[in-house]
Order: structure tokens, then sequence, then C-alpha cells
């Protein structure tokens, strides 16, 4: 059997496996105690020098994420949710803290390190940024060439993905030929491509109007529900964190200062404290469970 | 003009082969040389990726200096310096030491200008796929960047065309030597418009070509 085979079977059986514990994880989720902490941000801040003085955009924060869990963090802009997202994969370094994701340190590693670790955290973005240059299945690419898969395993797993989020006719298009929705599901494809335990959305439906955003939110509850994918995902609407979240934390000037996690169908706060988005989460819980 | 055209049929090809060996030697220096160093310059501009402000100084204040000489006078100051290279300071490979110096400072602030204009999340996005600093230049900056600096080249190019028409003082030759030698100092006007006709074609062409290339790798 040619190596390249015999690779490419192991590799699918690993998958595999992997899908399955992730079925698992996923159960987890709703019999809530169980799951181990895939991300666990410690203390972490961060401040930024401006022309009017020092701007604190994150303040001491801590969260622990379970593996399966879909993290929501809420909050008006400029209340640094962006940022601490931004934080998980060291885009923006934290000033203090520490930065865990899946038992690695991210923040004691060495840069040839961090961007193998970067490698298994997928990330989508407003503006969903892809490289507009190029078509929708390079862009799919793009990641797998630069984790070094071989080019065979590179197209399979190219039109797996591009399967998975429904666009296998668009692949020899441009992205300036697509729709917002479609955008995002190539930005999706291209975060799944390396099979990442953990995926970052920042505002990933913040451009698009409420029916594709409906379409894009169920894109990534079916990535957690069939790959076991933990999703953390910073938005401003309300709407997003209630449909999809099983964990949610409200964030103002810098420091969580409310957090919710499902439990039988409704949101249930975690501590004694009191924010503007309570009652906006826990009046509606009941019927958010969609 | 077509009899002066048949009569100096012979020099005159001999004066575009010229032309071309200096102008084609100065694109290789600005595509080898021009474009890591327009790369450098904008990673270590303020608020870039590898925000650097002495290297970003060195590298600026090079730059420079280099544009700032009156072209005729830095031909003449790096007369030292192409005879190292070359062994001698007159002839065509001579002329091509100084142009291929301006090429690679002229095609460098090209190459900062067309990488300004990727939008930073291509960065961002590049970065949180895990790549590498040649994995983010090869396959985010200079393929989204490409059209711009397609047409950087290009105008370039033209800069060379019109550079390499003062190296007759060095013995360089090239179209501008032919006009000057031939229609200019000998009054023969019919001639030098013969060789002014052959420079716009040549223009034309470069300008053509490098546009059009430009807009087909636009997909965006």
């Amino acid at each position: 059997m040619p190596y390249y085979l015999k690779r490419f079977l192991i590799k699918q059986f690993l998958n595999n496996c992997n899908t399955i514990i992730g079925q698992n994880r996923g159960s987890l989720q709703s019999g809530q105690e169980g799951g181990f902490g895939i991300l666990e941000l410690s203390r972490v801040s961060k401040s930024f020098k401006l022309k009017a003085g020092i701007y604190q955009a994150v303040d001491d924060v801590s969260i622990e994420v379970k593996a399966g869990a879909i993290y929501g963090i809420i909050g008006a802009s400029g209340a640094g949710k962006s940022t601490l997202l931004r934080m998980i994969n060291l885009l923006e370094v934290p000033d203090s803290g520490t930065v865990t994701v899946d038992g690695h340190i991210l923040t004691e590693m060495s840069d040839k390190r961090l961007r193998k670790e970067r490698q298994k955290i997928g990330m989508i973005f407003q503006q969903f940024n892809l490289v507009y240059n190029v078509t929708v299945s390079r862009n799919v690419a793009i990641p797998l060439e630069l984790a070094g898969l071989p080019k065979r395993e590179r197209i399979n797993r190219v039109q797996e993905c591009l399967d998975f989020v429904g666009l296998t006719d668009k692949a020899e298009q441009y992205p300036a030929q697509l729709s917002g929705g479609q955008r995002q599901r190539v930005a999706i494809a291209r975060a799944l491509a390396n099979n990442p335990k953990l995926l970052l959305c920042d505002e990933p439906t913040s451009s698009l109007d409420p029916v594709t955003t409906a379409d894009i939110l169920n894109v990534l509850r079916h990535i957690n529900e069939s790959f076991g994918v933990t999703v953390v995902i910073v938005t401003h609407e309300m709407d997003v964190v209630k449909t999809l979240c099983s964990h949610i934390s409200v964030m103002e000037s810098g420091k969580i200062i409310d957090s919710f996690s499902r439990e039988d169908g409704g949101f249930q706060p975690a501590a004694v404290s009191s924010g503007s988005y309570r009652d906006q989460i826990l009046g509606k819980a009941g019927e958010a469970h969609v | 003009m077509f009899e002066s055209a048949i009569q100096y049929q012979a020099q005159m090809w001999q004066a575009i082969g010229e032309t071309f060996v200096m102008v084609g030697m100065s694109v290789g220096a600005a595509l080898l040389l021009g474009l890591p160093l327009g790369t450098l310059l904008f990673f270590y501009r303020k608020g870039q990726l590898y925000e650097n402000r002495f290297l970003s100084l060195v590298l600026n204040s090079i730059v420079n200096i280099v544009r700032s000489f009156p072209f005729l006078l830095l031909v003449v100051a790096l007369i030292p310096v192409t005879r190292f290279i070359v062994g001698t300071a007159i002839g065509t490979m001579a002329a091509t030491v100084p142009l291929c110096i301006v090429a690679i400072a002229y095609y460098s602030r090209l190459v900062e200008q067309s990488l300004l204009e990727v939008p930073k999340g291509t960065i961002e996005a590049a970065l949180s796929m895990g790549a590498s600093k040649l994995g983010l230049v090869f396959k985010f900056l200079y393929v989204e960047a490409r059209s711009g600096l397609v047409l950087g080249l290009t105008t370039s190019t033209i800069s060379f065309i019109s550079f390499s028409t003062v190296m007759g003082v060095v013995g360089g030759g090239g179209v501008g030597d032919f006009a000057i030698r031939y229609g200019y100092q000998r009054f023969e006007t019919e001639v030098m418009a013969y060789a002014i006709v052959v420079m716009i074609v040549l223009v034309q062409l470069v300008q053509f070509t490098g546009g059009t290339l430009s807009r087909l790798l636009d997909k965006r």
C-alpha cells in the first residue's frame, strides 16, 4: 500500500475517533458538570497606550471553558470582549496573566511552538478576512499548506470542509463572487481545515442580515455537535448568545460582571451579582433553547 | 523618417538591445532586492507587525538618500563601486550598476505602498492560522497585493527606461544615447524623431502589458 494511502486511512480513523469522543463531549455538555477545561484564562490584563492616556481594555479577567461548550461573551462596544478573545490565541499578547489551551500554556511558548498551537485553534472574523485573490478552495487549502499537509490529503480535506459548509459547487469561484453569508461559510471551512479543538468567533454575524445570521449560527452549532469543537463567541447581539450558547459571560469596561450557564433549558446565573444584561438573558431564557 | 530608419537600422537594433540589457537588469534587481527591501520597510513601519524604529530609520534613510541624488550625479558618484563590481566604469554592463541601485530604492517604495493596502484583517487571519513569517509574506501579503505590485513594477520599468537614456555619459548606449549622438549632436532631426518614436512604442508596450496583467491578477 502506498504510504500516502496508509497515512490517509490512519488519519481518517483518528478523525473518526475524535468525532466519537467529540460526540461524548457534546453529550457531557448537557449533563453539565462533566468535561475538562480546554481553555483557561487566568488573571489576564491588557492595556493600550493612547494619546489620551492608558486605556485598560481587559482588566484582570479569569475564565474557564469546558470542552464541548459554546461559550458566549457579550457586551457593548469597547467593553474589551474582542481583546479578550484575541488574547486566547495571542493575537493580542496579555500584559499579565496566563492563557492555557488544552493543557498547553501559550503565554510561555516560543514563537515556533505558538505557531503550531495556533494551527489547532480556528478563528473567524466579522469581516471574514479571506484571501480575495484566490479561489474558495485555495482559501481552505492555505491553513493545510501552512501545517505541511501533503497535496493529496489537502485536496481531500478541502473537499470535506467545503462539503460540510455546503459550498462544494463554489469551490472554483472567487470570494468576491459570493454573498456575505457564503463568505463567512468559507471562513468557517478554512477555520475547520486543521481539525481544531477550539473555534474562536469574533462578531461572526455582526455584518450579516438576520436570516443569514441564523444560518451561520446553525453551522456553528452543527460544528459543535458533530465534531465536539469548543466554540468561544464574542458578540453584541443578544439573540446570538441566547440561541447558541451553553455559557454566557457579560463584559463591561474590561471586566466580566456577570455569567450564566444553561441548565435544563434555562439560564442560571452563576453568582450573586447583577448587570444590565441580566433581565434580558433570564427573561426569555426558557424559549431560547432552539 | 523611413529613410533614416533604414539607414540606421543596425545601430538602432544595437541601441534597443542595450536598452533592454540595462532595463532588464534593473527590473531583475528591483524584483530580487527591491521587493524584499520594500517588504522590510513595510514590516518595520510604525504600527505594523514588526515595528522597529531603529531599522525603519536606517532603511528609510538609505532609500531616501539614493532617491534624492540627481541621477546623473549618482552615476558619477558610483563610479568606484561600479569599477569594483564590473571591473570597468565604461560600457553597458557598467551602466547597469547605478541603474540597479536606483531601481531597488525606487521599487521598494512602491512595494511598501502596495503592502500597506492589504487589510490588517488579512494579516490577523494569517497569524491566527499559525503562518510563519515567510508563509505570511508569500501566501497572504504578496497574493493580496499582487496587482499593486505589478502596477508598481510597470511604473518603475518606465522610469528605468527614462533613466537609461542618460547612460551615454558612461558609454552605456541605448536608444536615448543613440538619439542624442546621431539625432541631436549631428543635427539629424529625423533620426532623433525616429528614436523618440521607438521610445514611445517601448513605453506603451510596457504600460499595456503591465496594466493588463495587473487587471487579470486582480480578483478582488
